[in-house]
Formats: C-alpha cells, structure tokens, sequence
C-alpha cells in the first residue's frame, strides 16, 4: 500500500517540479515525463503483485473533512484497474516525451505534465480510495485535470466546443454520483465504504435506485450510449497520449464505479442485468457503425471506445444476470471476461491512439482519406497499429480474443438456462455483429490510411515517430500479443478480481474458468504453432529469393497508362456498402454538387463543352443523432430559460448587495416567525 | 446612569438616521463620526460595573480611530474627488427615512424574538446593533456614490461591534479589535478604490460602473 501510494506521491510531486519550471520546455518535459514514467512503473509492479497474490491491503487516516476519511483499500478489483492505469500512464508519459516536444518554447509544457501527472494520480486514487468524500474529490480532479489537458491547444475553437461539452457532460455525471453516495450515507449513516460493505443486503428498494444512479452517474464517465457523447468530441481534441490515457483508462473508472457499487449492493435483481446487457448492445452495436461512418482517425478509435465499453457492459451483464439467476459459472465468465476485457481494452485502445498520434504527428493530419502508403515511411507505427487493430478486432491469438472469448463461452453457457436464454442469444448475435463491424471498420482504417499509395502531399511527406514513441508502442502492442498467447495464465489473476465482484469463493471461481483456460491454452498452442509456420515460411521466402533479382512493376491498371492514386478505394467508397445497409442509424449527409454540365450551355470557347465533366466535388459526413436530436434542443431550451433570468443581472453593485441582503434578512425572518 | 446609556442609545439611533437624510456627504461623514464617539463610549457605560484601566484604553482607541481618523481619511478623500453631495440616490430621501422607520420598527422585534446565549447587558442594545447592520446595508444599496457606500460599509461595522456589546462576556475586546483592524484596512482599501475611479471615470458614481459589464 505504501509503495502504491508514494508511487502517487511522485507523480504529484514531479508534476509540480514541471509546473515550476514551465518556462524551461525541455526541463519541464524530461521531469514531467521522467516522473510519469518512475512513478507509474513503481505502482505498476506493486499493483500486479497484489493482483496475483489476491490480497487486501488497508491504510486509514483521520481527515477532518467533515463524514471523510483518508481511508484507502487495494484489493484485488482495485489492483486490476490499478495495473491499466499505471501501465498506459506509464508509456504514455514515455510517448508523451517525444509527441509533445515540437510544442516546447510554443506551449508551457510544465502545465501540460502537471496536468498529465495529476490525471494519473487521480485514476490511481479514485481506483483506492473508500471513502465516499474522498472518492468525489478524486474523481473530479480526475475530471478537471483531464479537462485541462483536452483543452491543451485551447486557441481552436473545435478544441473550445470540445472542453466545454466534456465538462458539461462530466459534471452531469458528477452529480449523479454525489445523489449516489448521499443516498449510501442516509442508509448507511457513514460515507465510508466499509460501512456500505456492512450495509450491503440491508438496503431494500433503495438498492435499485442506487443501481440506476450509478448506472448513469458512471455510465456518464465510461461512455456508455447516450452519454456517450462527449468521447468523439474530447478524444480527437485532446494531444495522443491524452487520448490514449482518457481512452485507454480513464473512461474505466466509470466501469470501476459501476463494479465498486455492485459489490456494495449486495444480491443484484434479474433486471439490472437485462438493463447492463442493453446498453451493451445499444452502445456497442451503434459504436461500431459510427466508427465506421468517420473520417477523423481519432474520432473513429473514440466510437470505437464506445463499441468496447458496451462489450465490458455486455460481460457485466451477463455476471449479473448470473448472479440473480443463481448460475455461478454464468457470473464468472461475464465478469471474468468484462473485467479482463478492460486491460486488454487499455493496452490496444492505448496502442491505437498512439499510432494515431503518430500518424499525426508524421503525416501532419488526421483526415484518412488524405493518407495513404504509410506503412513504407512509418513502418513502425504501421506494424504496431496493425497488432493494435487485429487485437480490437477480437481475433485470435490477440488479447481482444480472449476476453470476448470468455464473454462468447458466457454467452453459450446462457443459452443453456431457462431464463436467460435470450441473454444469451442476444449476446452471442450482437457481440458477432459488433466484431464483423469491427473488423471492416479496420481494414478500412488499416487499408487506407497504411496501405497502397499515398492520396495527398501529408501522406507523401511523413516520417516515422522518434524512439520514445516507438518504444511506447511497441510495448503496448508486446502486451497484446502477450496476452494472447499466455491468455491461461493471464485469466487465473483476474479471477481474484472475479472473487470479490461475484462473492464466489476462490476454488469455485477457478473451477469455474479451468474449461475457458484450458479452451485458451489450446487455442493458444495452435496459434503459437500457426505463429511458428508463419515464421518458417517467411524464413524460406527469404532463402529462396536471396540471390535473385526481385523488382516491383505495375499491376494491372484498367486502361489507363498511368495508375494514379486517386483510383484507390477511398474510405468512405469503402465502407458505403455497410454504411447505406445502416442508413437509418447513421443518417449520412451528402453534399454534392451536379458536376455534369447542363447540356443547352452549349460549347465554351475551348470547345470542352457539354460532352465532358467539369470539376466534381462529394462529400459526406454523419451526425451524431443523440447530439443532434436529443442533446442540443434540451440544452437550447436550458438556455432560453436562463436568458428569461438575465434581467437579475444588472451589473451594479448596489443590486447584487441588495439581492445579498434581501436573502439574509428573509431567512432571519422566517428563522425568527 | 441606565437614563443615560439610553440616552446615548437613542443618539446612535439618530445618527443612523441622519446618515440617510442627509444629502451632503460632509453631513453623513459628521455623523458616522458622531456614531463612533458615541459608540466608543457605549462600552463603559453597559460594561462591567468597575472601570478598568484596560477599558479605558480600548475605549479610547476605539473613538480615535472610529471618530476621527476615519472621518479624517474620508473628508480628505472628499476634498480630492470635489463631490459634495448625493445626487439622485436610487431611493430618494423621504423614503429613505421611512424605509428607516420601518427598518426601526424591524429591529425592534428582531431584538424581542432573537433568542440570545445569555442576557443581553441592556434590553435596547440588541435592537441598536440590528438598526445599525440594517441601515448600513441600506446605504450601501440605495447611494450611488462609492463614498456613501463606504460611510455604508462603516455603518454596518459599527452594528456588528454593538451586537458584540450587546453580550460581551469574558473577553470580547479581542474579537472586536480584529474587527476593527478589518474595518481599517477596508477603508484604507476603499479610500484607494475611490482615488482610482474617480481618476479612471472622472467621476465616482459606482452604477456607472455597470458599463463595465459584458
């Protein structure tokens, strides 16, 4: 516990040092990264040894905060968050040093790593902390840090528009969340967590509105659809490694909450599973087809976060339906695979910002349809990206495989049940369908933005990331292929987290998950061997073709003598199949202008008449319904209501104390009737 | 002597009301400067039957500095921004003394129905404190001119220092002295203030401060 919290310490303590010396660029950035990287590798190995022994460690102080409490626990569940966090927090501050050093003398980069180093401390903190007080003050440090460094290039107004629908939305959250733990303290009489614990089973039907609080309190934080709107708006703003932090983990708070809140309320309902299996569907299935509709590559890995935090959303489902139906294998197999899905969402969701990071970075936009060809220039982050892609794709032998494969054998098992048959029939449909969608939605992604030639000057004129950046990614996408290929020995850890959530005791717990690891560690031999035959023939190639002469030519080109770029797929022409099958969802928006010539124009002086097209312009783009239809005219009539109360405010003085006073002395009065 | 300290009472009451009648501001500084002798005073008459040495001395400086080093810094103040008088206050004079009356009439019965930790020395004392809060307050809301608001603010400092009266127990005279400090340091403050806006507008109405706003 105390390395864990002087792990935090640190990360404070270096992002003040960088704060002082924010006039210094490079000081700043070599301390705050260096502090980024010391301290969350400190809580990194801490937190994993406490995950693989499955203890508990208590620290407790006196606060005089009034109900709080410097009260913090690290079990097993705390420990599984606390591994993503400190690791992605880690190499994001070790990527973060190279990303963000064109911007030192330009921008205070102390201010950025005191940012960067406090959102870090503030996850750790939110993930140990069991005191309701100290939580909300956790969280929203969390918050307001992560606000800051959104709004790190604060002089575009995208990245205005951006901050403020982040901390609007935050703070509905917030809200929520404080009615949650003023709910817990009326009923429990203590805002610490242990007096929850000792509540839990005593809470009646105040327990389902505590789980609905939670469900959006929290939901808010994690993206869950329809709140899921500020991810696309703050990912895309924010600097890469912030985004790979914000997306990797710290929308995995909100998956935390919602589990700590489980655990506190004792026996679950059969519907708060049903609730947590829908939204799993309606984020993930919705996620993914708007990723699919995006240009921006940031903007496509965000909706990506959403379709992911459904899939965590469908494996709680599922453990709570176990749970309520008395089906323990159910239970930890949803569980097991939900939380599992959360590290393997942090390392390859993490790894995929980067390399969009570093796209942006070498090619100097995020536009995909201007890229093209990167793999040649960037082979690094093409290599990288491409693991990352693979393993959010779900596909073996990559760790997105094996979490949504602990959520498919769930899925199966619920097919067995009476009552939860259609849980599962659901799960196993949407789940198929959020991974086929996926995995176009990456090759399109993969396919245009690194394959074929280059579309534009961008793509031409890229370089590949520094070292930093490449060390950083190629560890993240080394912990995916980890992952994949030890998945047996990876899924035995997560099992205390599963413990703690489920109530299940340790030997039934790992009963329960030996045929899933056993599945694993054959899936995993045939992949090492498939991996293997890979490599061996590789090997051959290069034997044979070595003192040959090998030379590239021209495929195939249509007829035309010259095959140019512009005859590539582009990746709206790639995805319009998928996106015009899911038009309702998606309401695409076309713009284009009728390029033909009108034929009574008749022939112009160059003779190029009617019979030949002019320029031609196409565009498309999808709006976000929620925001559109559902958040904007709520926050229209919001301020039509405020602008009624303006006249309060009239700028003189003598009014406000007037306001002041009248207050004061009608309390008074009504104090003393 | 209970004749006399309700005589002195009764004084307080009409400076507060001359402080709003009055249009010129020399007249208001004049009887803020009244309320702060009277007031000094105030203490060794509902205090402890036997004068100490100690009382004596608080006393003393609580008149110098509330009867003449404050009225001294303000009239200088308003030699150098050449304004003599309130012009067109927000609420205008005669209803400003009947608002006073009914604000009278209001503490009153506050001062009947506050329920006090202990005794109060003298049963008018209470009523005293509230009028005097209330009319400072008045001030600052209905005058428009920043030095008018200060007179206000001084006002309303008086009435919190005869509300600590009102019940002094063992040691009051510290509590009393960090107020006084703050209201010294709220003048000085204020004083500079007046200076600034005065140079900045050429004139040192604080509603037309409201131009300011976005």
């Amino acid at each position: 516990m105390l390395i864990v919290l002087s792990a935090i310490g640190l990360l404070v303590f270096s992002g003040l040092i960088s704060f002082l010396c924010g006039r210094c660029s490079r000081a700043a950035n070599l301390i705050g990264a260096g502090g980024a990287i010391s301290g969350s590798l400190a809580g990194f190995f801490r937190a994993v040894q406490i995950l693989c022994a499955g203890t508990a460690e208590h620290f407790h102080l006196v606060w005089d905060v009034p109900y709080g409490s410097l009260s913090f626990r690290i079990d097993a569940l705390a420990a599984l968050f606390l591994v993503p966090i400190f690791l992605v927090c880690a190499l994001s501050g070790l990527y973060g040093l190279g990303y963000m050093k064109p911007w030192s003398g330009r921008k205070n980069l102390g201010a950025y790593w005191f940012f960067f180093n406090g959102l870090a401390a503030s996850m750790a903190m939110v993930v140990i902390a069991a005191n309701g007080v100290l939580f909300l003050i956790c969280w929203e440090v969390m918050a307001l840090c992560s606000f800051f460094l959104v709004t790190f290039e604060h002089e575009e107004r995208s990245v205005q528009r951006a901050g403020w629908i982040y901390l609007a939305a935050t703070h509905i959250g917030t809200a929520f969340i404080i009615v949650l733990f003023l709910m817990f303290g009326r009923v429990c009489g203590s805002l610490d967590f242990n007096a929850f614990l000792a509540a839990r089973g005593h809470l009646g039907s105040a327990a389902d509105i505590l789980f609905v609080l939670a469900v959006i309190g929290f939901g808010a934080k994690a993206g869950f659809v329809p709140f899921h709107i500020w991810l696309p708006e703050a990912h895309p703003a924010a600097p890469s490694p912030v985004s790979a932090v914000m997306s990797g983990v710290m929308i995995k708070t909100g998956i935390y909450g919602i589990v700590r809140t489980l655990t506190f309320l004792g026996a679950p309902h059969i519907w708060w599973g049903w609730l947590l299996v829908a939204i799993g569907l309606v984020s993930g299935i919705p996620g993914v087809l708007m990723a699919l509709a995006q240009h921006d590559l940031k903007r496509l890995l965000a909706y990506h976060s959403v379709e992911n935090i459904g899939i965590i959303a469908l494996g709680l489902g599922l453990g709570v339906l176990g749970i309520a139906l008395k089906m323990p294998a159910l239970a930890v197999l949803g569980f097991g695979g939900g939380l599992l899905h959360v590290v393997n969402h942090a390392l390859f969701k993490g790894l995929l910002f980067m390399g969009a990071g570093s796209v942006q970075h070498g090619a100097g936009t995020r536009e995909i349809d201007l890229l093209g060809g990167l793999v040649k220039r960037m082979p690094w982050t093409g290599a990288t990206f491409l693991i990352g892609a693979v393993a959010i794709c779900g596909l073996p032998p990559l760790n997105g495989f094996v979490s949504e494969f602990l959520i498919y054998m769930g899925g199966f098992h619920a097919l067995g049940g009476q009552s939860s048959i259609a849980a599962g029939a659901l799960l196993i449909i949407g789940l198929a369908l959020i991974g086929g969608l996926a995995a176009a939605c990456f090759t399109k992604a993969f396919g245009v933005v690194f394959l074929g030639e280059p579309r534009s000057s961008h793509g031409a004129n890229s370089h590949e990331a520094g070292w930093s950046m490449r060390i950083a990614m190629s560890l993240l996408a080394a912990g995916c292929v980890g992952i994949g290929f030890f998945s047996p020995w990876v899924v035995s850890p997560v099992a205390h987290a599963v413990e703690s959530v489920s109530g299940l005791s340790h030997v039934v717990v790992q009963g329960l998950l030996a045929p899933a690891s056993s599945a694993l560690l054959q899936i995993a031999v045939i992949s090492a061997l498939c991996a293997l035959g890979v490599i061996v023939l590789s090997l051959l190639r290069g034997r044979m073709l070595s003192g040959r002469i090998s030379s590239t030519e021209g495929t195939w080109d249509c007829g035309y003598l010259r095959p140019s770029e512009k005859m590539q797929y582009t990746a709206s022409s790639f995805a319009q199949p998928l996106t015009a099958m899911f038009e309702p969802i998606l309401r695409i928006k076309t713009h284009q202008p009728s390029f033909l010539i009108k034929e009574e124009s008749g022939c112009d002086s160059h003779g190029s008449g009617p019979f030949f097209p002019g320029g031609a312009a196409f565009e498309s783009h999808s709006e976000d319904f929620f925001l559109k239809s559902v958040y904007g005219p709520i926050f229209m009539a919001i301020q039509r209501l405020a602008l009624r109360l303006r006249f309060l405010q009239a700028g003189r003085v003598q009014f406000y104390i007037l306001y002041i006073a009248l207050t004061l002395f009608v309390l008074l009065i009504w104090c003393l009737r | 002597m209970n004749l006399f300290t309700d005589a002195v009472i009764a004084a307080l009451i009409l400076t507060n009301l001359r402080l709003i009648a009055s249009s010129r501001i020399s007249a208001c500084i004049y009887a803020v400067a009244c309320q702060g002798v009277l007031l000094g005073v105030l203490p060794l008459l509902v205090g402890p039957q036997h004068l100490t040495v100690r009382a004596c001395a608080l006393s003393a400086a609580t008149v110098m500095l509330k009867g003449f080093f404050f009225p001294w810094l303000l009239l200088r103040a308003l030699r150098s921004v050449s304004v003599r008088r309130e012009m067109e206050p927000l609420v205008g004079y005669t209803l400003s003394l009947i608002i006073g009356a009914v604000l009278l009439a209001t503490a009153m019965w506050f001062g009947r129905q506050l329920p006090l930790p202990v005794p109060a020395r003298s049963p008018m004392v209470l009523p005293l404190a509230m009028f005097t809060i209330m009319v400072g307050l008045f001030a600052i809301v209905s005058r428009r001119k920043a030095l008018t608001q200060v007179l206000g603010y001084l006002v309303m400092e008086n009435g919190i220092y005869a509300f600590g009266l009102a019940f002094a127990l063992s040691e009051p005279s510290l509590v009393e002295l960090g107020i006084l400090l703050d209201a010294f340091m709220a003048v000085f403050v204020m004083g500079i203030t007046i200076f600034h806006i005065s140079r900045e507008f050429d004139h040192m109405d604080t509603d037309r401060l409201s131009a300011l706003r976005d």
